[in-house]
Formats: C-alpha cells, structure tokens, sequence
C-alpha cells in the first residue's frame, strides 16, 4: 500500500514536470521566431547577407521545413547534447556553457549555504521568540531583505566594503579555490541577503503555527523541557513547510544570480544570458535558457520528491494532493 | 488563510487604535514620489537629459546636489522625473495583473470542476517557470522596450494572483448568502460579480498594493540589464545601468536611483501588508 501510493505521488509529479519541459522546450525553440524580422537574418549575426549564406543558414537551421517539424529536429539535436553554434564567434554553445557553469555554481552554492544557515537560524529565532523585540527586528529585516533587489544591495556592498573599506575586490571571479572565495563573497552575500527573506519568513511562519497546536501544549503540561519540545517536535514538523519552500528559493537564488553576476561582472552563466539577449545571439540565449529552465523544473521535482520521502502523510497516502 | 503570510510586522493592537509611524512614514514616501511624477519638470533643479560633456561624472556640489553622471546629466533631475517609470508602468501591471486574476480566480473558485482544474493548471505552470528569466529573454528577443516589459509582467503576475483570488473565493462560497441568493434564482455572473466581488475587494486591494512592488523591483531589474525603457530615459533602473563604471567618481549617481528603488518597494510591501492585516481582521 506505501509503496503504490507514492509511486502515485511521483507520478502525478512527472506528470506535471515533464509536459512542461515540453512546452518550455518549445518556447525556447519558438525565440527564433519571436525575433523581429526575418529568422535566418537574426541567425546570420553580423556575417555578410547574400544569397547564398542566407540559403545556407536556411538549411542548416531547416528553416524550409514545416514549423512543428523544424522544432521537433531541433528537439532531437539538443537531447542528443547539441545546443548549435553562437552566432558571436561560432563557438560551441555547449562549449560556452561549461565554461561560464562554474562561477554561477559557485556563488549559488556559497549562497545557498548562507540562506540555509542564516535563514533558518533567524527564522528559528523570530518564530520561538514570537511577539518579542527580537522576532520584530528579524521581521523588518525581512522585509528590507525583501524588497531590496539583488542588484541593488550588490551596489551598496561593493560601495561600502569594496570602495570604501577595500576590504574585497570589486569585480572578477579569482583564480584558485581560496581566491576565488574571496572574489565571490560580496556576490555571494547579495544574492543571499536578495533570497534569504523568503526563508526567514516561512520558517517563522511554520514555527508559529507548530507552537500554536495541542500536542505543544500537551508535551508542556506532561512537564517536557522546553529544549525537548523546540527540537525534538516543533522543530522536526516545522521543517516540512520549510523542504517545500526549497523549491521556491532555488528558483529566486537562480534568478537573482543572473542580476549578481551582471553587478558584480562574473562570468557566469547568467552575464552569458544577458551579453547574448543584448547581442541577439539567439542560439546562445537558447541554449542558456534550456540549462537555466531545465535546472529549475528538475530542482522543483526533486524537491517533491524529498517532500514525500520526508512527510509521512504522503508516504502512507493519507495526503490528498 | 493559509496562503496569505503574516509578516507579523504590524502589532495589530495597536494599529486598531491609530496608524503606526511606519505606515505614515511609507505613505508620505509613496506621496512624495507621486507628487515627483505629477510636478517633476517644476521640482527638478534641471531638465533630465540636458548633457553637460565638458562637466562629466562630478560628486555632489552646490550646483548639481546629487552630482553629475558620465555625460554630464544632473543626477537629482533624473532622479526626480524617474519617478514617473517607476510608477506608471507597475500600476499598470498590477491593476491588470489582478484584474485577469479576479476574473479567473472567481471562475476556477466558484465553478469549480473542470473550468477550476484547467485555470489550476495553468497557474502550476506559470508557478514552476523562473519568471525572471523568461521576461529578461522574452523582452530581450522582442526588443520592445518598457511596455513589452510590462505586458511580460502582466502575464507572469496574473498566476500567482489567481490562485489568491480563488482560495477567497473558496471561502465565500459556502456562506449563507451565496446559498440565499442562489434560492432566489439569481444568474451566476451576478452572483459572481455583485455579491462575491465586492467581499473580497479589499483583500484584492492589499494584493494589487504587493503586486506594485513586485513589478517595480522587475521593471527595474529588466531597466538594470538595458532591457527595459528606452535608452536615454530618466529611469531609476536604467540609472544604474548607465551609472555602473561611475561607483568612484559619482557613487550617488548609484546610491540614490538604488536607494529609491528599495524605499518605495519598502512602503509599498509595508503599506500592503499592513491593509491586508487589517482587512482580514
């Protein structure tokens, strides 16, 4: 009985997951046509226009070809890994990618770390400090936290530790491990600074409402201490809401990135995005978009994966989602 | 209301009684660069695009307070007329935005059944997609400009604001006066729309003050990667756009746009959270 009931949650998962990497695979492929003008015109880049080229570009691209079959041979190329070539310098898009991949990475993932740690320790505190001093000055953080977008907190910091204090460097990703940390840490505090909110309020939030329930007030009245109650309780049912909402925060952490990478100057992915919407470089931006939006719906259905794997309403199908 | 967050920020308490400094700090900001959007040209010490190459990117002084940018432009002008941007175009996206969202979201709550599912299911999509990415690409690739920026927003704000719309819906639904005026024969979309909507406006209200914020932080962002308005525009976000290599010899030039970017976002998420607070009580 357990084990069909979440072998129904992941499907009805999959369900969800894989049409919309259909019909997000098509949108990408369909920016060829979105561009104003003439497609093979806006694949020829700055390549001389004559007839022949222009011919040629139709060919290899089967613009000639029906639309939905033209979508579907350039579905079957970038299953089989082959992203095209960049119309800025005819490189390899899949070449480009890997090159640009491990900036963002890295600063996600040192960003991650912050907003996972930081995030939850003052959601944590606010939540079991509810109403007091204390939970109202984490929540007006939040709320600054919030509304500040990546960008302009990176603007600030690199002013003030940066320009004023010299305390790090203003652009470049560094080479080696510790250098480059030392290059990604203003990056890296912007983009969780622009995220981390969303954490602290949802942890908060989960907090609360777990403290608020019978079993709290019984555990209480049996005279279990208060460490007791807050971890061994509170705490391990308050982190469910929290493992859904991760989803959420690694599509913001993704896309604040791309707005930290272009303040801070990295060569990341996203600065590859951006240079390649602002050259027009359609191939490029299709291949970026593929990788940025196919990491972020296989990031979504891990998530509800592990979410079913941790809550056991769903493991033993008495959840009705 | 297990959608709605509580910030937890408002000691409703007290906001019973009288309005907390916080909430009239926000609203005199909200006021202040509304009056620079309606009277820019009589406030501004300059007009915005006059350039002044031989001054170039100068700190602040007597005669430009906010310094000047790479061209020579005042920076406080610019400033000040970059009001207009930074409200015109998230107005619009949140009035529309949650007017397609209330209209879809009284249908999927109300109907239910197949019309809900299918609505349902195109939030769950919208929701799985990085909004961001899809509007920097989308309006990047058109190259339309502020309002195919805004027209983006629009189509990625509406989800969200669908599913709010209904679960209040869901809400009203089971009350007694939809069960009376349903006895009373009356048609479905004057249920809908003169006995549901009116209940739940103010929250829309609340929601439309969050979905402000929302929109400006984007359309900002989207003016910050030279996507957005036009070049040349005064824009808060294109400011830091045009301003970036300026940080050593102008650093206001940077700070101000920035700093009017998060105050007026802060106001408006505070404003929202504290009407939505006071409506659900």
């Amino acid at each position: 009985m357990q084990g069909s009931a979440l072998l129904r949650f992941i499907l009805q998962r999959l369900a969800i997951a894989l049409p919309l990497l259909v019909i997000v695979s098509f949108g990408v492929f369909a920016l060829v046509h979105l561009a104003p003008g003439d497609p093979a015109r806006a694949l020829l880049g700055s390549r001389p226009s004559d007839p022949a080229t222009l011919a040629a570009i139709r060919e290899k691209y089967h613009l000639n070809d029906p639309f939905l079959l033209q979508y579907w041979k350039w579905l079957w190329q970038v299953l089989q890994g082959d992203l095209g070539t960049s119309i800025q310098g005819g490189q390899l898009v899949t070449f480009a990618i890997t090159q640009r991949v491990g900036v963002t990475l890295f600063v996600s993932a040192v960003a991650a770390v912050i907003v996972m740690t930081v995030g939850f320790a003052l959601g944590m505190l606010a939540g079991f400090n509810r109403g007091t001093r204390l939970d109202r000055a984490v929540v007006t953080l939040s709320i600054f936290g919030i509304s500040s977008p990546a960008f302009v907190t990176g603007i600030l910091l690199l002013y003030v530790f940066g320009v004023l204090l010299h305390w790090f460097p203003i652009f470049g990703a560094g080479h080696g491990f510790l250098d480059r940390l030392w290059h990604m840490t203003l990056p890296a505090v912007a983009l969780a600074l622009s995220v981390m909110a969303v954490l602290v309020k949802i942890t908060r939030v989960a907090i609360i409402r777990e403290l608020d329930k019978d079993y709290v007030v019984f555990a209480r009245a049996r005279g279990l201490s208060r460490s007791r109650i807050a971890l061994g309780y509170v705490l391990r049912n308050a982190l469910i809401p929290v493992v859904t909402a991760a989803g959420v925060i690694v599509v913001a952490l993704v896309a604040s990135a791309i707005f930290v990478e272009v303040t801070f100057a990295l060569p990341g992915l996203g600065s590859l995005t951006i240079e390649a919407v602002q050259k027009r470089d359609i191939p490029l931006v299709q291949g970026t978009t593929v990788v940025f939006s196919g990491f972020v719906i296989i990031i979504n259905l891990a998530v509800d994966l592990t979410y079913a794997l941790i809550d056991p309403r769903i493991r033993y199908g008495k959840a009705q989602s | 209301m297990t959608l709605i967050p509580n910030t937890g920020l408002i000691d409703t308490s007290k906001s019973r009684r009288r309005v907390p400094l916080l909430i009239v700090c926000a609203y005199f900001l909200v006021a202040l660069v509304t009056v620079c959007a309606i009277l820019g040209a009589a406030l501004a010490p300059y007009a915005p695009e006059t350039q002044r190459l031989l001054v170039g990117d100068k700190p602040p002084s007597a005669l430009f307070w906010a310094g000047t940018d790479l061209l020579g432009r005042d920076v406080l002008s610019r400033v000040i007329f970059g009001s207009r941007t930074a409200l015109i175009g998230p107005i619009v996206v949140a009035v529309s935005g949650f007017a397609i969202a209330t209209l879809l979201g009284l249908l999927a709550g109300y109907l239910g059944g197949v019309v809900d599912s299918a609505i349902m299911r195109w939030v769950d999509f919208m929701y799985a997609l990085p909004g961001p990415l899809v509007a920097i690409v989308v309006v990047g690739i058109i190259g339309g400009g502020y309002w195919i920026a805004v027209a983006v927003l629009i189509a990625l704000n509406a989800a969200p604001d669908t599913r709010v719309v209904r679960s209040v819906v869901l809400e009203q639904r089971p009350r007694p006066y939809i069960d009376a005026t349903r006895a009373l024969g009356i048609s479905r979309w004057r249920i809908l729309f003169i006995h549901i909507l009116p209940n739940i406006l103010p929250l829309v209200l609340a929601y439309i003050i969050l979905d402000f914020a929302f929109a400006l932080v984007n359309l900002a962002g989207l003016s910050f990667l030279g996507l957005g308005v036009e070049p040349g525009t005064p824009d808060w976000g294109r400011m830091l756009y045009e301003n970036r290599n300026i940080l050593f010899s102008n650093p206001v030039a940077l700070l101000l746009p920035g700093a009017m970017i998060v105050l007026t976002t802060i106001s408006m998420n505070v404003i929202g959270d504290w009407l939505f607070e006071k409506f659900t009580k």
